[in-house]
């Protein structure tokens, strides 16, 4: 039987919305509230997308800072005693780079996503499976790079 | 029947390739840079030691690579935001053209500091 | 008198070229060319047209391995060393010769919601659009294709998502999303994002560049990816 069109009479929702009109109350969810729906893979693939583009912002902004630091940094050699001063001295820098290593463990992935399904043709599930790994591992990396930076022995 | 490939010989396509192929390098070289920070975890001296094994010509000349490929994933990414959220406008070459520009700055400025 | 040396795609997908000669003329399209060959060489030459001047949208081929209009393309626009190679549009299936099977290009339409969804009844006065109103000038922008499928022949994202709408399709919806006379908003949103949809394009700009009827689908599918994000950032889609 399709439960869409004969839902059991005991369904939550609607004793719930019969204890309302019980009360008083509302029957109706209040005006705004979207009501829950099932996957959408249109809503899923939007909300990837903004995520990718988002993340693309905030990179914007990380990597112009780490273009200059880069350029300033590699003047005369670089040194392990330089950098770790440099790292250690301010936690606007460990904000600065946890920030970095989010946005790229979501932004990285998101872009191999879209080249294996487009060059590779592998699409769905696994994909998805395989893409969310990605990114975990990338951000365990970036998180365990920024414990030896900012907290290893110095 | 697969499109010719003179179709495609326009510069957003090449603006694409290069994005795609960019992004593609720097997300593969990413967790071997994230590596050999961590090094770090083994104290100063064991970093010290990956900077002065990479402080060779070969190694120089591939993190002038990867400073050009950053750089042109910046510049192109910056262009498609552009084109994306902003009013459209008949600016697409204009906008390749700066995003070539910073590119080929940022590779130059990184190479003089290298010297 | 100088000829060009044709080379005609014969058969379907698994065809061959086929060359012919044709004398050159002034002022010659390649849809003279075309007709030339099927009238005086090849009378089983297959090939589509209807209006010869830009209208109907049904002329398009493969024209030095880009995609054009036949009758409002000069030879001497394209020809190289007096040479031409026509072949069917790209990411389309074959019939035979020039012709492609155009079903799936104009399902998608149908698919991207292309179509006006009433709101008014024949009781109602007239809608009132300011004919400068921004949401009338985006529409106006999409809204002269004539629906020749030279954006979707030339778009990679087509060949490589099968189920990609493509951008004639997104344009049109583009221009729907702008009509204030429309009643299926959410639908056509829900339409056209995803995998299958706007945020597939990667702004390659190939369909601009080859509009011949100089529309931006890149523009439209662009606004459609900010109407899609902010919907789904509001919880509507």
């Amino acid at each position: 039987m399709d439960s869409s069109t004969a839902p059991p009479a005991t369904s939550t929702a609607e004793s719930a919305q019969a204890a309302a009109a019980r009360h008083g109350g509302p029957a109706e969810p209040p005006a705004g509230t979207p009501p829950p729906r099932a996957f959408s893979a249109a809503r899923f693939e939007s909300q990837l997308w903004l995520a990718q583009r988002v993340s693309a912002l905030v990179l914007a902004l990380c990597v112009v800072v780490h273009l200059a630091t880069i350029m300033l940094a590699v003047r005369g050699g670089l040194s392990a005693d330089e950098i770790l001063t440099r790292l250690r001295a301010s936690p606007a820098w460990l904000a600065f780079y946890l920030v970095f290593v989010a946005s790229v463990a979501v932004h990285a992935p998101l872009g191999l996503r879209a080249i294996v399904a487009e060059w590779l043709g592998w699409r769905g599930r696994f994909l998805n499976a395989g893409i969310f790994l990605a990114g975990t591992v990338l951000l365990a990396l970036g998180l365990r790079a920024l414990a030896g930076l900012f907290g290893g022995p110095g | 029947m697969k499109s010719a490939f003179r179709s495609r010989a326009h510069p957003g396509f090449w603006a694409f390739i290069v994005h795609r192929v960019s992004g593609l390098l720097l997300a593969l070289f990413l967790p071997l840079h994230f590596w050999l920070l961590s090094q770090a975890l083994h104290g100063p001296a064991a970093l010290d030691g990956i900077l002065r094994w990479v402080d060779r010509p070969a190694f120089k000349l591939a993190e002038w690579g990867l400073v050009v490929l950053l750089a042109a994933h910046l510049a192109g990414g910056v262009r498609v935001l552009m084109l994306e959220f902003l009013p459209w406008r008949n600016w697409q070459k204009a906008l390749l053209a700066v995003a070539a520009g910073c590119t080929i700055a940022a590779g130059a400025a990184f190479a003089l500091n290298l010297v | 008198m100088t000829t060009l040396q044709v080379s005609v795609w014969r058969g379907d997908e698994a065809g061959a070229l086929q060359t012919f000669e044709v004398p050159r003329w002034p002022s010659q399209t390649v849809l003279d060319v075309v007709t030339a060959i099927q009238r005086d060489m090849d009378p089983t030459l297959a090939y589509r047209f209807a209006c010869r001047v830009g209208m109907c949208g049904s002329c398009a081929m493969t024209v030095n391995g880009v995609a054009r209009w036949t009758c409002r393309t000069h030879v001497a626009k394209v020809a190289r060393d007096n040479r031409l190679e026509l072949k069917p549009l790209a990411n389309l299936p074959v019939i035979r010769d020039l012709v492609t099977d155009m079903r799936e290009f104009f399902a998608k339409w149908t698919r991207a919601q292309g179509r006006l969804t009433p709101t008014r009844t024949r009781a109602d006065d007239f809608a009132r659009i300011a004919p400068d109103a921004p949401a009338r000038a985006a529409a106006n922008a999409g809204i002269e294709c004539i629906g020749c499928g030279v954006c979707y022949a030339s778009c990679d994202v087509v060949g490589w998502r099968p189920d990609y709408l493509g951008p004639a399709a997104l344009n049109r919806a583009w221009t729907l999303v702008n009509d204030a006379r429309d009643g299926a908003q959410q639908e056509r949103l829900r339409a056209v994002a995803g995998d299958a949809g706007c945020q597939s394009c990667h702004t390659h700009v190939s369909c601009t560049e080859r509009c011949p009827k100089q529309i931006s689908p890149t523009a439209g599918i662009a606004g459609l990816k900010r109407a899609v994000a902010k919907a789904a950032w509001k919880g509507t889609l």
